[in-house]
């Protein structure tokens, strides 16, 4: 099921490009929805009480000489980053096919979509590290195309920004996949995270740590090399956008918790402080910078450095509670910022900007049920508790308080601090967010202008977002079930 | 003496489905949220209908607890595990017992007339159906902040009252200023909050629980300095939640919400969830002295600054509010007195609940005659054109000044009395300050009714904002019987709770019993005197400054210095404009200058010195599927000669 997970896409991508451009976004729909019908009939088949084994496993060798070998599988950490790909890509699919906004192009633009899909998914599944790495590139040049292809006026530079930052992280994180290689001699993720760096010296552990925690730490983003997100989220099409805040961000942290972790103890230890530390000065940096922005595409974009930092925070305890709340986080935001995403792309087809001050206000007068939406998204995004936001937040910052052994408690007590401090600021700027946007009166220059409230077809995009996130905010075990068993393993050395 | 809090029986029979209280209001907000313009012919009453059987609900449950056994009274229902992780389970679950009873009791039965009340204030409102389905979110939440039978579900419902709250408040999307106050009340909330959820993620460190049961009896085995500590985090917590210094200045600013919200929210239910918190604490306080002390402070020097600030406003609903975080700064100095006063604050909150909601109405009800009018300045002479607002907001005046007989004689004067039971110089400092806001009360109050009720009738020559004469009416009925009904409370409820000691007794399981100090710095008899004295004095001093002379329609600008650091806030805003906000503004304005600047442009002359990449990069945008083949191709030859050269190595 796991190769019909891949196949499935990829095939689409293949077969999309001989179709007439009409019937493309159909296609796409078709395609995705199928894909998400593939992952929801494994999260349904999943045996949930065997968490320690990668279930739906394939391992054929491929090529012998460089051990690379088709190993895939699905365990507790990677089927909700499955699911939740699949019914993004699904979503985007959805999107692009409305009626009302067919982009140009729309076979590469779809093609580029199952493609990315292939890789998102791979990424998630594979377990072999050299194929972990080319699923990880695959990601990258077809993301690239679809901003500099697709994208607003400045997608070019933009475009050349994630391309040349993400290679540069990609070529770090290669370097130190080779160095595990070089040192152990097998590719296989469930051998390496099993020994749990038996027989790798303690300055092997640290180096490679930092070469492989630091090339993922570019796709996170960790502050402060996230300079390319504000750019490439503001210049992206929505679809680009979403699929590159609800998933593409989390191929980081997942790298993080599935590879560097596990593999790498010692070296997790001496480092983990140092990511802590960036982690939580990115929250607070991301705060602040969100207070002073003016575009709305690029406070979201800078809000996810924020949430991201949350993640760091709890990856960096090294502890089950901690990896747990980062998995959780990374879902929630996957979700509640796939939605924010959406409904700034519903802003920018009726406003034509996503700049504050030209909305002006009043969108709750305008468009009633548009705004009620954004102040949702908003106050989950916030991490008010009963939506998915609270629980990745606050266990985050719950697993501070006892860090792994090894780790300086009194360090992650300010850790915590600032943390808390960054909770108090994500609230401000979402704030000032709404009541810039949703609240207010509408200005003179829209009152003549028709637009409608949230068509139909949105609805149907944006109504599985909406359930999940109330879900995950008041039921966590459906995420938290699900991982707490294999992150225990994980952290348990297989 | 004995404290329950620690135990806790499983509940059966009607209390076995009590999630009913919760789920009724839930639904009510669902429907109409969901519901859309569809639920509008109907849906005020759905909503009023709702908040009236849970009432009615609570009222069964409240009898069927009664007849129990002091040690049955505390019942608890399991609902649902939060997160059922090995090492971190946080269960859902309901605590019923005599203190969540009271409050399911007030909430339900204050919120059901409020609910009626604003059938009629808001009919003029578009979107009333909306309004209601806020409020009936606002129940919801805070019947689960009361029910929760752990720290985690009360900070869910915790959070939910500060987001229905914050709607509320920024319920008038024309005014620019109700947005703002909403956004401040929800920030400096939020600050408190983080001082909650780090008393609960101290809790969980410590103690692997946040059940109440669990907490309570494992706490004494803690270090003295982490008891501390967690009291003073949830302290910070409830000052955010209940206006209380330093965090005080949202609550007179959210009175830019409709008047019924003010009543029921930032006056009669929410703004006492603080008290609320600490009372439920009560075992985590009894064990440090510190800790309360600390509390006691606070809820003083608020109840002064409450009291000071309330004297120089002239905006109606401001004057209540500034009221409203003096007497909660009573109920916050009860509390903090521990055994000696936890059932006093519970008591003064509900005898509170009752004559301030009143007040709240019969504001509403007078804005309701005079086009929305707030200045007191331009009211004047009512009393005969609003008969039965005057009568109403007459008695709850009466009964918040501590009238004898009436509710908030009963309640106040037995804080003012167990204040001055304190030992040595903190008898004389809290008992005095608690006597002199008794004067500074009577006061303000005195000076509110008669701009308002008495005295000339200067709306007659004056245009109201939009530009209309005033024609001063009394309201219809659906308005006038809550006001009436809460009147009746503010008359009984403070005899009716303290006859033989009834609310104390009836507590005792929750907060355990009330303690009577062995000695007073001054006799108790003295005390009543004193305050009744201090009460007089200060209706004088009202009647010579307001009341005998004719009220100026302007506000004077030349005052003395006091008058103008009252009209400032006593200074709270500059102080958080100075510390908070300008530096923040500098510090964002910095950053968005290096992160635009600084780090991009690393990055740009990286981009420039790889040039040939770049520009290989730039071209790639027209034709890009070639050039993504092309880097495929590159990328692939790259990683197999990189591992054969490991693997060969």
């Amino acid at each position: 099921m796991t190769v019909l997970l891949l196949v499935l896409p990829l095939l689409g991508c293949l077969a999309v490009l001989g179709l007439p451009p009409k019937r493309a976004a159909a296609f796409g729909v078709a395609v995705t929805s199928a894909t998400l019908a593939t992952a929801l009939l494994m999260a349904a088949t999943f045996d949930y009480h065997r968490s320690g084994f990668a279930q739906f496993s394939v391992n054929a060798p491929w090529i012998p000489l460089i051990d690379l070998r088709i190993h895939l599988g699905v365990d507790g950490i990677s089927l909700p980053l499955v699911v939740l790909t699949a019914l993004l890509c699904a979503l985007c699919a959805g999107y692009l096919a409305r009626p009302s906004g067919q982009p140009e192009r729309p076979r590469a633009l779809v093609a580029l979509l199952l493609l990315t899909e292939v890789g998102m998914l791979g990424t998630f599944v594979a377990l072999n590290l050299l194929l972990f790495f080319v699923f990880f590139e695959v990601v990258l040049v077809p993301m690239y195309a679809v901003i500099a292809g697709w994208g607003g006026q400045r997608r070019a530079a933009a475009a050349r920004q994630f391309i040349l930052y993400t290679l540069l992280g990609s070529g770090v994180l290669l370097v130190g996949l080779l160095l595990l290689y070089s040192r152990t001699s097998t590719m296989d993720m469930v051998v390496l995270v099993g020994r749990a760096g038996t027989g790798l010296s303690h300055g092997v552990q640290v180096l490679g740590f930092l070469l492989i925690a630091g090339g993922l730490a570019v796709k996170v983003p960790v502050w402060p090399l996230h300079s390319w997100l504000p750019d490439a989220h503001t210049q992206a099409p929505t679809v680009g956008s979403v699929l590159l805040a609800g998933v593409l961000l989390k191929m980081g942290t997942y790298g993080m918790v599935r590879i560097a972790v596990p593999m790498l103890p010692e070296g997790a230890v001496a480092l983990a402080p140092a990511l802590g530390a960036l982690g939580v000065a990115g929250i607070v940096y991301a705060a602040l910078a969100c207070l002073a922005q003016r575009d709305l595409k690029r406070l979201i974009a800078f809000s996810s450095v924020g949430h991201m930092g949350f993640v760091l925070l709890g990856i960096a305890t090294l502890t089950p509670v901690g990896i747990n709340a980062a998995l959780l986080g990374n879902i929630a935001h996957g979700l509640i910022t796939g939605l924010l995403f959406f409904l700034v792309g519903g802003i920018a087809q009726r406003y034509g900007s996503t700049d504050i001050d030209r909305i002006g206000g009043g969108l709750l007068a305008k468009a009633p049920r548009l705004g009620s939406l954004l102040v949702f998204a908003a106050v989950a995004s916030l991490g008010l508790p009963g939506l998915a936001g609270f629980w990745g937040e606050m266990l985050a910052m719950l697993s501070a308080f006892r860090p792994a052994g090894g780790l300086n408690p009194a360090l992650y007590l300010v850790f915590l601090a600032v943390a808390g401090l960054g909770t108090v600021l994500t609230a401000a700027y979402f704030l000032v967010m709404l009541r810039r946007v949703a609240q207010g009166v509408v200005p003179p220059r829209w009152t003549a202008e028709r637009f409608g409230d949230v068509t139909a077809r949105e609805w149907v995009a944006w109504t599985p977002l909406l359930v999940l996130v109330l879900a995950i905010g008041l039921w966590p075990r459906i995420v938290l079930g699900v991982t707490d068993g294999a992150v225990r393993v994980l952290l348990r050395g297989g | 003496m004995t404290n329950l809090a620690a135990d806790a029986q499983g509940a059966t029979g009607l209390a076995g489905s009590a999630w009913l209280l919760l789920a009724l209001p839930t639904l009510g907000a669902i429907v109409l949220l969901v519901g859309g313009r569809r639920t509008n012919k109907w849906g005020h009453i759905l909503g009023s209908a709702t908040v009236l059987g849970t009432f009615v609900y609570g009222l069964a449950l409240f009898f069927s607890t009664t007849g129990l056994d002091a040690y049955k009274r505390t019942q608890e229902l399991h609902l649902f595990a939060w997160i059922p992780v090995n090492a971190l389970k946080v269960d859902f679950g309901l605590r019923l017992d005599p203190l969540s009873l009271t409050f399911v009791l007030l909430i339900t039965g204050v919120g059901a007339l409020i609910h009626i009340y604003s059938v009629g204030y808001m009919s003029h409102d578009r979107d009333r159906r909306r309004f209601f389905a806020y409020l009936n979110l606002f129940v919801a939440a805070m019947l689960l902040l009361v029910l929760g039978n752990g720290f985690v579900t009360l900070y869910f419902g915790w959070e939910g009252v500060g987001l229905a709250s914050y709607l509320l408040i920024g319920w008038y999307q024309d005014r620019p200023s109700a947005a703002t106050a909403a956004k401040k009340a929800f920030l400096m909330n939020r600050v408190g909050d983080l001082g909650l959820a780090v008393a609960i993620f101290l809790m969980f460190a410590n103690l692997g629980t946040t059940q109440y049961s669990e907490v309570f009896a494992k706490i004494g085995t803690l270090p003295s300095g982490t008891i501390l500590a967690i009291t003073l985090l949830l302290l910070l917590g409830a000052c955010g939640k209940s206006g209380q210094f330093p965090l005080q200045s949202w609550l007179p600013d959210a009175m830019e919400g409709p008047t019924p919200v003010s009543a029921l929210i930032h006056a009669a239910t929410m703004v006492t969830a603080g008290v609320y918190l600490i009372a439920r604490s009560n075992p985590i306080y009894d064990l440090t002295g510190d800790g309360r002390l600390i509390v006691t402070i606070i809820g003083t020097v608020t109840l002064l600054i409450g009291c000071i600030v309330g004297c120089a406003y002239d905006d109606i609903k401001k004057v209540l509010a500034y009221s409203t975080v003096s007497q909660i700064g009573y109920m916050i100095l009860a509390v903090g007195l521990g055994p000696f006063g936890y059932a006093l604050g519970i008591m003064h909150l509900l005898t509170h609940g009752f004559f301030k909601a009143g007040l709240f109405l019969g504001a509403g009800s007078v804005m309701h005659g005079m086009n929305d009018e707030v200045d007191m300045r331009k009211f004047g002479g009512l009393w005969r054109l609003m008969p039965i607002t005057f009568v109403t907001f007459g008695l709850g005046y009466l009964a918040l000044i501590g009238f004898p007989g009436l509710s908030g004689y009963f309640s106040k004067d037995a804080i003012i009395e167990a204040a001055f039971g304190q030992e040595g110089w903190r008898g004389w400092a809290f008992g005095g300050a608690a006597l002199l806001g008794a004067g500074l009360t009577a006061f303000y109050m005195t000076r509110l009714v008669l701009m308002t009720f008495f005295g000339e009738k200067r709306w007659k020559d004056l245009k109201s904002a939009d530009g209309k004469d005033f024609h001063p009416h009394e309201s219809p009925k659906s308005m006038t019987i809550p006001m009436i009904i809460l009147a009746i409370g503010s008359v009984g409820a403070g005899a009716f709770l303290s006859v033989g000691n009834r609310l104390v007794d009836w507590l005792e399981p929750s907060l355990g019993g009330l303690k009577e100090s062995e000695h007073f710095v001054i006799p108790k008899g003295t005390v009543t005197i004193l305050t009744i004295v201090l009460m007089l004095l200060g209706v004088g001093a009202a009647w010579l400054f307001v009341g005998r002379k004719p009220v100026p329609v302007t506000r004077p600008a030349r005052v003395s210095f006091p008058v103008r650091a009252a009209r400032a806030d006593l200074y709270g805003n500059a102080l958080n404009e100075a510390l908070f906000a300008r530096p923040g503004t500098w510090l964002t304005r910095a950053l968005v200058f290096v992160d635009n600047k600084g780090v991009d442009g690393v990055v740009n002359g990286l981009a420039a010195m790889l040039g040939g990449t770049s520009g290989r990069l730039r071209r790639a945008q027209t034709g890009f599927v070639r050039s993504y083949a092309l880097s495929m191709l590159g990328g692939s030859i790259l990683v197999v000669a990189a591992l054969l050269a490991v693997r060969f190595s």
